[in-house]
């Protein structure tokens, strides 16, 4: 099996050689056999018709590029009159009566949504196997050995990497469309802060979730991209940036780029194995005439502490309107309104967003705020600032986007700690605000995926964009399907 | 008047949330009107609903800084919203969208008159927040409705410095900065519909005692007369405890006008720990010299500046200046009625506070729906200048305007009111009361001035009160002499 790009979906689109409708009952016939768990909620009418309001515009003359591309949703975002439960019991019955903009703008671009993925309860975690709706296994994994996709866009990752989706849509907060994409051998963006609308995805830590897109390659990235960005006067914190293409620049040349390695991302705790292929892209760049250098973020230690206070306490306060007064799950029997909450919110929950809520609400709490809340912000602006000194000599940073590849379902549940150890790459650049990519570098002996993980200046997506590019065109790693290897694996 | 023993010393700071006169909420898109069905202005923001976000509605911010420039307070021109978090049904969110920090007004003062003279009082703060809803505790068998409409309506929270030192003085800070509010057209006043709310931090300390004794937060105070009642029956309660060697716990405590007393709601071990923190959802809202500036140039006169103006321009007494310059609807009033009509300045005061304001009050009537329009009492008196009316006839004249019976010279025509001022017509009746009062004439002639007074009576009375009083007084002098 081969991937399908958006880009050559969309040919065959424009060319006439397919029906949106056509492609979309495709891949929902692919879904429906699916064993993945990839997806909570499918609506195949829905999807069905939306690829025929696509199949319309095509035939009045409509040329949008992505015009009838079907794409998957994480769960987290709104989409009008379509369960929304954010891999939560306590949104078992939620129905969105809106619809996120980013959603929105797909939606307008011709884009048809073919269902929700699966993802850890209210994006917390990083296996999928916080979910409510159930864990979901990693293509690249076997029934014998399941693997974890990642998380917390486990089942966007997963619906991917297995096609059953050409695409799909992520939110990151801490690493939860790099890491996923990582571990499933995707390409996956996170764009800087403030890049994309946050209107209609369901918030978990507000200062640092965006949404970014998962896809195969840094073009259909690119793609996608262009299509989810803009301003909206409905999120204060949404940028207003001149127009951009993404695909414009990103076949440039990178004579002359300067990539820093921080050794803070080589240290103790990485793989060796992902150490050496990652060294082996750093090459491949080299032979693309990047010239390469070791530079130091010496307060990288500091962001795993600092967001393990700043996310579970925005979420503590973000979680707060989930209390079965006005929509949602609520607890069947109760004597009073505290009772109703405390047991409605006990049993809507699952145990890492409770922990989380515990976390949040401790480090605000009045004579605790000053030494967790406010220190954190504190070292938030240190780590920020390594990063503006260090792209005063360079251009893009790059090292590996998680210390080891995908784990085996169950052996990480019960050691949180250990489990927040995998976003120690990723958690820095969301405390930043910066835009990074995920793409695959290389499979071990094991055969599982790696991830390059290349970050930017703030704003510089299509730099990102443009340098994961070029490797894709000098390498076919991103070509690696779980399918394929398991094949070669056979013989 | 309300008195204690003189050992203590009251110390009082108040806090008063002033609803925003915006067309919108302060978050969201929805209306604010009052009085809608429930849940028909609460939108997806409102209800809180999955994923939705707040935008700063920047009117609410305008109005506010309006607040601090008419104070001459500080105006914090970065300020930060941050969420005050707790559950209650109504708040739908889970938390309140408030300032903490950095609010958008820091410190001001108000002053107040006293018994003893003009005494200013330090504002600390104010800040902008937004309303919760309302939970509904009738007609629904033993549940709760939540009514969301007032969900996110701008509050203006103005928080004094604890420099009250009696009940009176509290009331005089709340009149004062009632109609402060009113006069800069932030905030219609209206204490029923809960526009203008206050919340009192009540103390007691043994007089010439620096520190300050321990506090109780009275809630649910919504009148001037229950502030007064609700604080004159906290310290009489505070009082009576440390008199008889307890102790004051600090608490919040519910004033219930019927029963005329406060309750405990809940004490400082019960009270939230609301963990407040910078909104991440709302960058820090920068606000730019040119924004306060426009704001000051639109600013209206104020109380002080005007009550100063009638007394030195217009020639009032301090009193009557002051009177009518107690709110924005009456100072306004005056100054149509003045600029619309050409009688002096004192004869259209005296109207005001004497007939206009007796018959509001007796028709408990605020000044905007005075049946009479600024228009028809400067016609009124008007007519009074030029004669066509005496002062007697203008009183029936006003009565009909008040009935509404039409304009002021249809009803002078209707009720055959018009003065007398042909001199013919007041000889002939002048000649008739001097011929039928011999003997008030030989006393005029005999030097008894004050004899006339009651001949122009008799004039007056005799035609019906029309004949022009100042010229019978000539001719009836002419007359005699």
């Amino acid at each position: 099996m081969t991937i399908t790009t958006l880009s050559e979906l969309a040919q065959q689109l424009s060319s006439g050689k397919q029906s949106s409708v056509e492609l979309t009952q495709d891949y929902l016939n692919r879904i429906e056999e699916s064993k993945h768990n990839a997806f909570i909620s499918i609506d195949p009418e829905k999807s069905i018709t939306a690829a025929k309001k696509a199949d319309e515009r095509r035939a009045t003359g409509d040329t949008a590029p992505l015009l009838g591309v079907p794409i998957a949703q994480k769960d987290i975002f709104c989409i009008e009159g379509t369960l929304t439960t954010c891999g939560s019991k306590i949104l078992e019955n939620f129905v969105a009566p809106y619809t996120a903009t980013v959603v929105q703008k797909m939606h307008d671009a011709g884009i048809v949504s073919l269902g929700k993925t699966n993802m850890d309860e209210f994006a917390m975690g990083s296996s999928n196997e916080t979910s409510y709706y159930g864990s979901v296994s990693n293509p690249w994994g076997s029934q014998e050995q399941p693997l974890v996709p990642g998380g917390s866009s486990g089942g966007s990752a997963a619906a991917v990497a297995a096609q059953l989706a050409p695409a799909a849509t992520g939110t990151d907060t801490g690493g939860s469309i790099r890491q996923p994409a990582a571990f499933c051998g995707l390409t996956g963006l996170k764009p800087s802060y403030g890049r994309c609308s946050r209107y209609g995805m369901i918030a978990f830590a507000s200062s640092l979730d965006q949404a970014g897109p998962m896809t195969h390659t840094a073009e259909d990235a690119a793609l996608l991209l262009n299509t989810m960005v803009g301003f909206d006067s409905r999120d204060s914190t949404s940028l207003e940036l001149p127009a951009e293409d993404f695909t414009h620049n990103i076949d440039n040349s990178l004579e002359g780029l300067r990539i820093g390695l921080p050794k803070e991302f080589f240290s103790d705790g990485l793989d060796s194995e992902i150490a050496e292929l990652i060294e082996n892209a750093v090459r491949t760049y080299e032979t693309l005439g990047a010239t390469i250098k070791e530079v130091s973020l010496p307060n990288t230690h500091l962001a795993l502490p600092s967001y393990y206070v700043i996310a579970p306490a925005e979420a503590s306060s973000n979680l707060s309107r989930f209390d079965g007064v006005r929509y949602g799950y609520r607890a069947e029997e109760y004597s009073d309104l505290v009772d109703m909450y405390t047991k409605t919110r006990t049993e809507g929950f699952g145990e890492e967003v409770k922990r989380r809520i515990m976390i949040g609400a401790y480090a605000l709490s009045s004579g605790y705020y000053d030494a967790y809340y406010s220190k954190a912000q504190k070292l938030r602006r240190l780590i920020s600032d390594d990063f503006t000194r260090v792209f005063e000599n360079c251009d893009v940073l790059m090292g590996p986007t998680t210390p080891t590849t995908a784990f085996a379902q169950g052996s990480r549940t019960d050691d949180p700690v250990s489990m927040y150890l995998n976003d120690i790459y990723t958690i820095p650049v969301n405390l930043a605000g910066l835009p990074a990519i995920s793409i695959q570098a290389g499979l071990t002996q094991q055969n599982l995926p790696i991830g390059l993980h290349i970050i930017s200046p703030y704003l510089q997506e299509a730099k990102l964009l443009n340098v994961a590019h070029k490797f894709q065109q000098v390498t076919d790693w991103h070509q690696k399907t779980p399918t394929i290897s398991a094949e070669k694996g056979d013989k | 008047m309300f008195t204690w023993d003189e050992e203590w010393e009251v110390v009082i700071g108040l806090e008063v949330h002033t609803q925003l006169q915006t067309k919108s909420k302060i978050f969201s898109g929805s209306s604010i009107e009052y009085g809608a069905e429930p849940n028909t202005q609460a939108s997806t923001v409102d209800l809180a609903l999955p994923g939705v976000l707040p935008v700063m509605n920047l009117e609410a911010a305008r109005l506010a800084v309006r607040f601090g420039l008419a104070i001459d307070a500080h105006i914090n021109k970065t300020n930060v919203f941050a969420r005050k978090n707790y559950f209650y049904p109504d708040l739908p969110k889970g938390y309140q969208i408030s300032q903490m920090e950095l609010p958008i007004v820091g410190a001001g003062a108000i002053e107040i008159e006293t018994e003893s003279g003009i005494k200013s009082i330090g504002v600390t703060r104010a800040h902008l927040e937004e309303d919760a809803g309302k939970s509904l505790h009738e007609d629904y068998q033993g549940k709760t409705g939540v009514d969301l409409n007032r969900a996110g309506t701008p509050l203006l929270e103005i928080v004094s410095d604890p420099d009250m030192r009696s009940p009176a003085e509290a009331v005089a800070y709340l009149r004062k900065l009632h109609n402060l509010v009113q006069y800069i057209e932030i905030c219609d006043g209206n204490m029923q519909e809960g526009s203008f709310r206050c919340d009192a931090n009540v103390s007691i300390r043994p007089k010439g005692q620096e520190e300050l004794g321990t506090r109780t937060e009275i809630k649910n105070i919504n009148s001037f007369k229950f502030v007064e009642r609700a604080m004159e029956y906290e310290i009489e309660r505070q009082i009576d405890i440390l008199e008889d060697g307890g102790k004051i716990a600090q608490e919040t405590r519910l004033y219930d006008s019927d029963k005329h007393e406060t309750r405990s709601m809940r004490s400082k071990e019960e009270a939230h720990d609301y963990r407040y923190f910078p909104d991440p959802d709302l960058p820090p809202m920068v606000l730019s010299d040119d924004f306060i500036e426009e704001i000051r140039a639109t600013l209206p006169e104020l109380p002080e500046a005007k009550k100063s103006r009638f007394e030195t321009n217009l020639g009032l007494s301090s009193e009557d200046a002051s009177i009518l310059t107690s709110n924005r609807a009456t100072a306004d009033y005056f100054e149509l009625t003045k600029s619309l009509c050409s009688a002096d300045t004192k004869i259209i005061a005296n109207w005001m506070i004497g007939e206009l304001f007796a018959n509001l009050n007796k028709s408990e009537l605020e000044i905007s729906s005075s049946p009479i329009t600024p228009a028809q009492f400067a016609k009124l008196l008007d007519r009074l200048h030029d004669n066509t009316l005496s002062g007697k006839t203008a009183k029936q004249v006003f009565a009909a305007l008040w009935e509404n019976v039409g304009e002021v010279d249809d009803i002078i025509e209707q009720k055959g009111l018009k003065q007398i001022t042909d001199t013919g017509a007041i000889e002939a009746i002048v000649d008739e009361v001097i011929t039928d009062n011999p003997d008030q004439v030989e006393q005029f002639k005999g030097g008894n001035d004050k004899v006339i007074g009651f001949l122009v009576g008799q004039v007056m009375q005799r035609s019906k009160g029309k004949a022009n009083p100042q010229m019978a007084n000539q001719m009836l002098k002419e007359k005699m002499s």
